[in-house]
């Protein structure tokens, strides 16, 4: 019974309230590109899904977002059972369909290139990506410009997608159009909104 | 779902086809009868909330010429709402409205139902109430739309 | 053009207490309850529901008493309520042919298998106003007669049986339903997306617009091939159950109108269907929905698109009467900037066109 009913548990104990303080973390996140907020742990997943992940899901997605989840997410019926039933969603098999899409594994994701970077005329129909992460205390600090950020602000995520910076500089390049991504760590989250600029840290 | 054993499959659908009807009956309730129901439950069970009562919009669809293409009709308000009882049984259950104890009820009642020793008693107290009165409506509407129903008579024409 | 301006806040709250003092009136008299505005304005309650494109009778009720009988205010606040709601799914689509039926006719066939049942309709009445219903007499109940329940046919399948009707429009494979409240509407439209609107529309409008096709803006020789009113069930997949549910039921009226049509290279000439499904009891926007669905199907058909009606941009930008009346009402908000810009060049324009005047004067003075 327990194994049928963890996909039924777990979700936010008030569901206004608890979307309320997560999103307002998420508007702060982007604001503020780089910052780790804050909102602790407010809905509980079966794993691999974090609770900030979780938190971000039960936010964020609903009967109308297409979402796309990795593998190491599918895999698991007990997660995508509690993304359907708390959220609602609707999965999709194909990245660039997607308006949001969660990664569990960031070292297999596909490339930045296969999700929707919105059109011209609609540079809001991109993908939102949530890369769940340890947290902020990464090895490598990378330093942050544009807007939003006041000089430079380091960020420095637990783990990275593969050639992240390269990426992300063609990201910036197909503005306005570009993906957006959101890191979940322990606790807190994070923000890269398409407007920001990388450059690594000088040694 | 399972190509495993199919004779579990037949008994799993046989199961969710008493399960459906008796979801549509507490779908189709009224509140009154609901609380009513609850009021003389003998021996509540512990009832933890999973989900909702929360209400929300379905998209209710049409099709084109009646049996083609689906179009979009209109939104209709819905609540639903999953509760677990203490020994592990969760329940579902939706219905149109706005209507949360209704609808929190009847999800008690569906995890009820669906536990063997309370199924009977589940089935004899309130679903057969409630199919009584729906099928009671039902007859009137029709009879009453019967005595509106035209009998044509030819009239004679001409010289006879 | 619009400038921030301040002030008229107590103005505003004042008049607002008004409004509910006017909407309260009388208060010797009893406030009236949304239960009876449900049960005795029913027909203003399918209305509201049927524009506001949300079906819950007791929140059209509200918005009826709120808007003190306006019915477009209501269907305003009803739209506004439904963008509060999150979406839980689309439901199966509803069977008409499965429905509970509270009234059935044919303009095309007297001796229709199920018969013709007339309902409770105004049809036959004589329009004199009733000075009893002034008073709270009693009302007699309904008579019944007890009959087995008999198949009731659609009359389209009765005709699509010798190929004389197109069959119920399809779409193509794989498309996926248009949904207008998702996304922005884009022209040419498929035919989901203009029911859908259609569905929605304004009464009025399209009852005149039905109208002008029969008057010859359009003409397509329309038959009532059925309408019928009653219950229909309503079913939803959800995932934690591998089963639809049955969520209740909701009235709906749905009319099936039968149009001539010649036929083209493609096609031998056959009836073609405009087709009408509106919540509630509402024969008039369903009839009105189904002119109007033909005659916007000038373009698939390979007709001249000569009339209004057949104008799908013009129909379906214009049926929406929040859209409408937002934009006609929005000409009462402050435009001062903009009038007095207007003013400037309006005063500009007539002193050239004094300066001309003189100036043509002077030389036709001088040429004399």
């Amino acid at each position: 019974m327990r194994a049928v009913t963890q996909v039924y548990e777990g979700g936010f104990s008030d569901a206004v309230f608890n979307s309320q303080k997560v999103f307002r973390a998420l508007m702060d996140a982007m604001a503020s590109p780089g910052r780790a907020i804050e909102i602790g742990n407010l809905a509980a997943a079966p794993s691999p899904i974090s609770s900030v992940a979780a938190s971000v899901a039960a936010t964020l997605f609903d009967h109308d977002a297409t979402v796309w989840c990795d593998k190491s997410i599918t895999s698991s019926a007990a997660a995508i059972g509690w993304l359907k039933f708390h959220t609602g969603l609707e999965l999709t098999s194909n990245p660039s369909d997607a308006q949001f899409a969660l990664i569990g594994d960031l070292e297999t994701m596909p490339s930045l290139e296969s999700f929707a970077k919105g059109t011209s005329e609609y540079p809001d129909r991109s993908t939102t990506i949530i890369l769940q992460i340890d947290g902020f205390n990464g090895p490598e600090e990378l330093t942050l410009s544009g807007p939003g950020i006041k000089g430079t602000q380091g960020f420095a995520p637990s783990q990275l997608p593969k050639m992240f910076v390269d990426q992300w500089a063609a990201n910036r390049g197909a503005f306005p159009r570009g993906i957006d991504l959101v890191f979940a760590g322990k606790g807190a989250l994070a923000a890269l909104p398409r407007t920001t600029r990388i450059s690594k840290k000088e040694a | 779902m399972g190509n495993e054993d199919s004779s579990a499959t037949t008994n799993a659908g046989e199961a969710d086809f008493g399960r459906k009807a008796a979801m549509a009956l507490l779908a189709q309730a009224t509140v009154q009868e609901m609380k009513d129901f609850w009021a003389h439950w003998a021996d509540k069970p512990q009832v933890e909330t999973l989900r909702g009562p929360e209400t929300g919009l379905v998209m209710m669809r049409g099709r084109i010429g009646g049996g083609g293409a689906p179009f979009n009709l209109g939104e209709a308000t819905v609540t639903r709402a999953t509760v677990r009882l203490g020994n592990g049984a969760v329940g579902h259950a939706y219905a149109l409205g706005r209507s949360s104890e209704k609808v929190r009820l009847a999800a008690i009642f569906d995890a009820l139902w669906q536990e063997p020793a309370y199924r009977q008693t589940v089935e004899d107290t309130i679903l057969a109430p409630i199919a009584q009165r729906l099928n009671d409506n039902l007859e009137d509407r029709r009879a009453e739309t019967a005595a509106t129903k035209v009998d044509f008579f030819t009239m004679l024409r001409g010289d006879n | 053009m619009y400038v921030a301006v301040k002030g008229g806040e107590a103005a505003i709250r004042n008049a607002h207490k008004l409004l509910a003092d006017r909407r309260r009136g009388d208060r010797s008299l009893p406030a009236i309850g949304l239960d009876q505005i449900v049960e005795q304005l029913a027909l203003a309650v399918d209305r509201v529901m049927a524009e506001g494109s949300l079906y819950d009778t007791e929140l059209a009720a509200l918005a009826v008493k709120q808007a003190r009988g306006d019915v477009i205010e209501a269907i305003f606040l009803v739209r506004a309520y439904r963008t509060t709601l999150p979406r839980f799914g689309y439901t199966k689509p509803v069977e008409t042919s499965q429905m509970a039926i509270e009234r059935r006719i044919s303009a095309t066939f007297k001796d229709l298998p199920g018969g013709q049942l007339l309902g409770p309709t105004f049809d036959y009445t004589h329009r004199l106003l009733d000075p009893e219903l002034a008073e709270d007499g009693v009302v007699e109940t309904p008579d019944h007669r007890v009959e087995a329940p008999e198949h009731t046919p659609r009359v389209t399948d009765i005709l699509g049986h010798d190929g004389m009707i197109e069959a119920d429009g399809d779409m193509p494979e794989g498309l996926e339903t248009g949904d207008l409240t998702r996304e922005p509407l884009s022209f040419p439209l498929e035919r989901d997306l203009r029911l859908q609107a259609l569905a929605r529309g304004d009464e009025g409008f399209l009852l005149g617009l039905a109208y002008s096709t029969q008057r010859g803006y359009g003409r397509s020789h329309p038959f009532a091939g059925e309408i019928r009113i009653g219950e229909v069930e309503i079913e939803l997949e959800v995932a934690e159950l591998d089963f639809p549910l049955t969520l209740g039921r909701i009235r709906v009226t749905e009319c099936q109108m039968i149009n001539q049509f010649k036929g083209s290279s493609k096609q031998p000439p056959q009836f073609t269907r405009g087709y009408g499904l509106v919540f509630g009891q509402s024969e008039r926007k369903s009839m009105s929905m189904a002119l109007c669905d033909r005659a916007l199907r000038a373009r698939e058909l390979g007709e001249d698109i000569t009339a209004a009606a057949q104008d799908e941009e013009f129909v379906i930008s214009h049926s929406d009467n929040v859209q409408s009346t937002g934009f006609v009402e929005h000409l009462k908000l402050p435009h001062y900037v903009d009038f007095q810009a207007e003013l400037d060049l309006v005063r500009r324009m007539r002193g050239e066109h004094e300066r001309r005047e003189s100036e043509n004067s002077e030389t036709k003075e001088a040429a004399e």
